[in-house]
């Protein structure tokens, strides 16, 4: 007997796609426990949002009982010169290139890039975030949500609003009604093209609705002094280029002041601040006094909710360390929270003072201090500033 | 898509004719005609027309688009499944060659999945529909709003995790309960001592017939299925599916370069003699070299095996091109390995120290950070290398662990051991792994194996992972 030859069956080409989400679903779970990791990486700095980036992360492994990988093996292709000790290669943590039909029990390390975009990735990281204590201030007037809702439907609207499911059931009814309320039973058995009325019509009807929260502002308050170098200005701007995106990205109508200080403080534009330096001595006092003239001249403090987030290295003059701390109490008064991150990178040698310490006889509720040591530490340090479990910390 | 099913009809009858009068003796054969999303459609769920869905699964598929849309690596010219009828897959992008070359090639894993005595226990007039059952089943729980996708996920990951522990030789039966009682009174009961004038007879030790399991048991999924009685009906069912779909491929991984090399063998032969049209031919025999090509720093199983194959036939019959129209000893010889041999024994029997070194083989160690030659196929390495070969082919890459007590220290705390032969286990992974033992136990599990020349126990429970070394 011949074989039997089949054209390909329908429909088998998408049989995985309800697998393939279940995987794609681990992946973005992965994601976001290894999100420090992810941020660690300095190309997601600074960039613009919908570009795609790609990012390695660790698969989703499926374990099972294996021996450790410093097993021999064994490899063909040896030549009549090939000698003990010869080196082969570099140690590979690849576990072999799959064959068909192998029901694949090597472990390997599966490595997977994936593709996500910056968006998708912020989102993932903002998911569980928020400006702690936000407070109803009067004149909450600040549209932090704008979306249209079905409301319901109506006879008159649109034609692009047209629900044609009601409309035709409206028709029916009328019909029906009418036949049955008819007297003349020849009626009832005239099959007509029925038309439609101008009453059957049914639109779907929207409504805006507009969430308001109160109004906020974040001050964003760097040091650029000339002790800030390269190293630490990178680890300043990734926390801050954290906190402007997620500002950005959850609260529509946040307001974000940038002010850079070295022993003077200016307000710059979001682009000088990231990709701007200074140089000059260390007055952090001047930070905070501009901060508060911002608010003065313009965020009242009974109108709005007010964030100061401040990174340095905490080399300040010495002379200014008391300024800086009543410039802070100040701060602390009329401020929802104010935050300090201390950068300073391991291994960077002797500094002269610390902040950390001084800031230490601060006792207010919503002052907190975190450390930055390394590139690491930048996500951590966020969260502990941001995250709902914030009074853990 | 451009193939000429004709064309190919033509060659096939003519391809069936050959394989019929070399002696390969083969289930039907159905081919089915797809393009390159179906095939890695297929490949990702192992060739079944329909599997029961898992994220793995998904993954594998994303995994081998990702290489083929890259040039990574192509895709495999044949995909055959062990059923009754054989279902194989072409490609109708691929040149007509390429596909004769399959369909050769493709009658000789179906002579091999009829023949061989590893796939006796598989089945394969059922082969399909029992996937299809799976399927079936697994997407009702999954469907069943008392059960859901998320505890149906979360119990095939455990069931996956230790599906590889299961008993390696389906061909031998597993003993009954009662034949394992009679082998414990057997082993209980004195020998008779010619001494026994000078020498005390032991007493004879009532054996423990309360011990659950009896004997060490390797099948861990049917184990935990049988005697976690808290288990639920779907549960059970899963692990059984699991566990039968393990016994599907067990034969193909135990036979790889057997079953490869057959393959490889049997096309050769066939295109060989099947007067192709010049072109035709010489393009096959590039795809040929191509698929028997070596793979340095890798192994090809298609290559070893199809070496070892001519070697037997050309040690009874001499070096002239084989012709297998007629009974031989030779080919005789070919039909008696392929029938009662698998990869481990099919090694240690034919692959000597020649036929190594023309091979190139060579044992690789990890030393720091490079890999490095660390013995090589002469005659004082061949025996090594050989042996190093043999505990990576097949099963042997699977460590053995068995339950021995399912109510150690009288808490009903699983007790597995792990058969120590010179390999440890990955701690990363045996950790993990123990959490899914664990979950389907659910109760303590404790693993006792070596680390490092040291008898160490493994113990995850509640608390989570506990090492402890026994002093």
């Amino acid at each position: 007997m011949g074989a039997v030859f089949r054209a390909k069956r329908e429909a088998v080409a998408d049989r995985s796609a309800t697998d393939r989400l279940r995987h794609r679903q681990k992946i973005r779970s992965s994601i976001r426990e290894n999100i420090a990791d992810i941020i660690a990486e300095e190309s997601i700095i600074g960039r613009s949002g919908d570009r795609v980036i790609k990012v390695p992360i660790r698969g989703i492994k499926e374990y099972r009982f294996v021996y450790g990988e410093n097993q021999p093996g064994v490899a063909e292709g040896a030549t009549g010169d090939t000698k003990r000790g010869d080196v082969v290669g570099p140690r590979s943590k690849d576990g072999g290139r799959p064959k068909p039909g192998e029901a694949g029990q090597e472990p390997g390390v599966d490595y997977y890039e994936t593709e996500v975009s910056l968006d998708e990735l912020i989102d993932i990281m903002f998911e569980d975030l928020e400006l702690p204590d936000l407070e109803r201030k009067q004149l909450a007037a600040i549209e932090s949500l704008r979306l249209t809702k079905r409301k319901g439907f109506r006879s008159v609207g649109l034609r692009v609003r047209l629900d044609r499911r009601r409309t035709i059931r409206e028709k029916i009814r009328r019909v029906r009604a009418r036949k049955k309320s008819s007297s003349d039973p020849g009626l009832a058995t005239v099959e007509e093209r029925e038309p439609f009325h101008q009453s059957d019509l049914r639109y779907r009807h929207r409504t805006v609705e507009i969430h308001k929260t109160s109004n906020a502002v974040v001050l964003c308050i760097m040091d650029t002094s000339g002790s800030m170098d390269v190293v630490k200005k990178y680890l300043a701007r990734s926390f801050f280029f954290l906190l402007y995106q997620f500002v950005a990205r959850r609260y529509e109508a946040v307001e974000v002041v940038f002010i850079a200080h070295d022993v003077e403080a200016k307000e710059v534009t979001e682009d000088e601040f990231f990709h701007k330096g200074e140089a000059g001595g260390t007055f952090v006092s001047s930070g905070y006094r501009k901060a508060l003239d911002t608010i003065a001249d313009r965020y009242h403090p009974q109108l709005w909710n007010i964030y100061a987030f401040h990174c340095s290295d905490g080399d300040n003059f010495g002379s200014d360390n008391a300024a800086a701390i009543a410039a802070v109490k100040d701060l602390c008064a009329v401020a929802n929270l104010v935050g300090y991150g201390e950068i300073k990178p391991r291994g960077a040698g002797y500094y002269g003072s610390s902040l950390l310490e001084t800031f230490q006889q601060i006792d207010v509720e919503n002052f907190q201090t975190v450390l930055i040591e390394r590139k690491e530490d930048v996500w951590p340090s966020f969260r502990a500033l941001l995250g709902k479990d914030r009074s853990d910390s | 898509m451009t193939v000429d099913l004709e064309e190919l009809r033509r060659y096939e009858e003519r391809i069936h004719e050959i394989a019929l009068r070399y002696g390969l003796d083969c289930f039907d054969q159905e081919f089915e005609i797809c393009d390159h999303e179906d095939m890695i459609g297929y490949m990702a769920y192992s060739g079944m027309p329909s599997h029961y869905p898992h994220w793995s699964y998904g993954k594998s598929h994303e995994r081998l688009k990702t290489l083929y849309d890259h040039g990574v690596h192509g895709l495999p010219y044949e995909m055959v499944i062990n059923s009754d009828p054989s279902l194989a897959y072409l490609m109708g992008d691929n040149s007509t060659c390429l596909n004769v070359l399959t369909i050769a090639h493709v009658y000789g894993h179906n002579d091999f999945f009829k023949n061989n005595f590893t796939f006796k226990s598989t089945r394969p007039e059922h082969t399909i529909s029992a996937f299809k059952s799976h399927a079936d089943r697994v997407r009702r729980y999954v469907e069943d709003p008392s059960i859901g996708i998320d505890r149906v996920e979360g119990l095939l990951d455990s069931a996956h995790a230790l599906a590889f522990q299961c008993r390696r030789n389906l061909a031998v039966k597993k003993s009954s309960r009662s034949e394992q009682t009679r082998r414990l009174f057997d082993a209980a009961t004195p020998r008779r001592d010619p001494y026994r004038d000078i020498h005390p007879t032991p007493d004879y030790v009532e054996p423990d017939l309360r011990r659950i399991p009896l004997e060490p048991d390797e099948d861990l999924l049917l184990f935990i299925r049988d005697y976690n009685p808290y288990l639920a009906d779907w549960e059970r069912d899963l692990l059984t599916i699991v566990h039968e779909e393990t016994g599907y491929f067990l034969p193909q991984i135990e036979t790889k370069i057997m079953n490869e090399g057959w393959a490889s063998y049997w096309h050769y032969q066939i295109m060989t003699h099947l007067d192709l049209p010049p072109d035709l031919r010489i393009e096959f025999m590039v795809h040929h070299n191509q698929v028997l090509s070596a793979a340095p720093g890798s192994l090809n199983p298609y290559r070893l095996g199809f070496a070892i194959w001519n070697r037997i036939y050309r040690d009874i019959e001499g070096d002239a091109p084989p012709d297998h129209s007629e009974r031989t000893a030779g080919r005789d010889a070919l039909f008696a390995v392929r029938e009662s041999d698998r990869d481990q024994s099919f090694l240690r029997r034919f692959l000597d120290e020649r036929l190594m070194r023309e091979l190139g083989l060579f044992e690789y160690s990890q030393q720091k950070d490079e890999v490095v030659v660390s013995e090589i196929s002469d005659s004082e390495g061949w025996k090594r290398t050989k042996e190093t070969l043999l505990a990576n082919v097949g099963a042997a890459s699977i460590p053995v662990i068995k339950v021995e007590d399912a109510d150690y220290g009288d808490t009903r705390t699983l007790l597995l051991r792990h058969y120590h032969e010179g390999r440890d286990l990955e701690l990363d992974y045996t950790e993990r792994t123990l959490a899914y033992a664990f979950r389907l136990w659910e109760r303590p599990v404790v693993l006792e194996t070596l680390l490092g020349g040291k008898a160490t126990t493994l113990r995850f429970d509640h608390d989570g992972f506990v090492m402890k070394e026994l002093v």
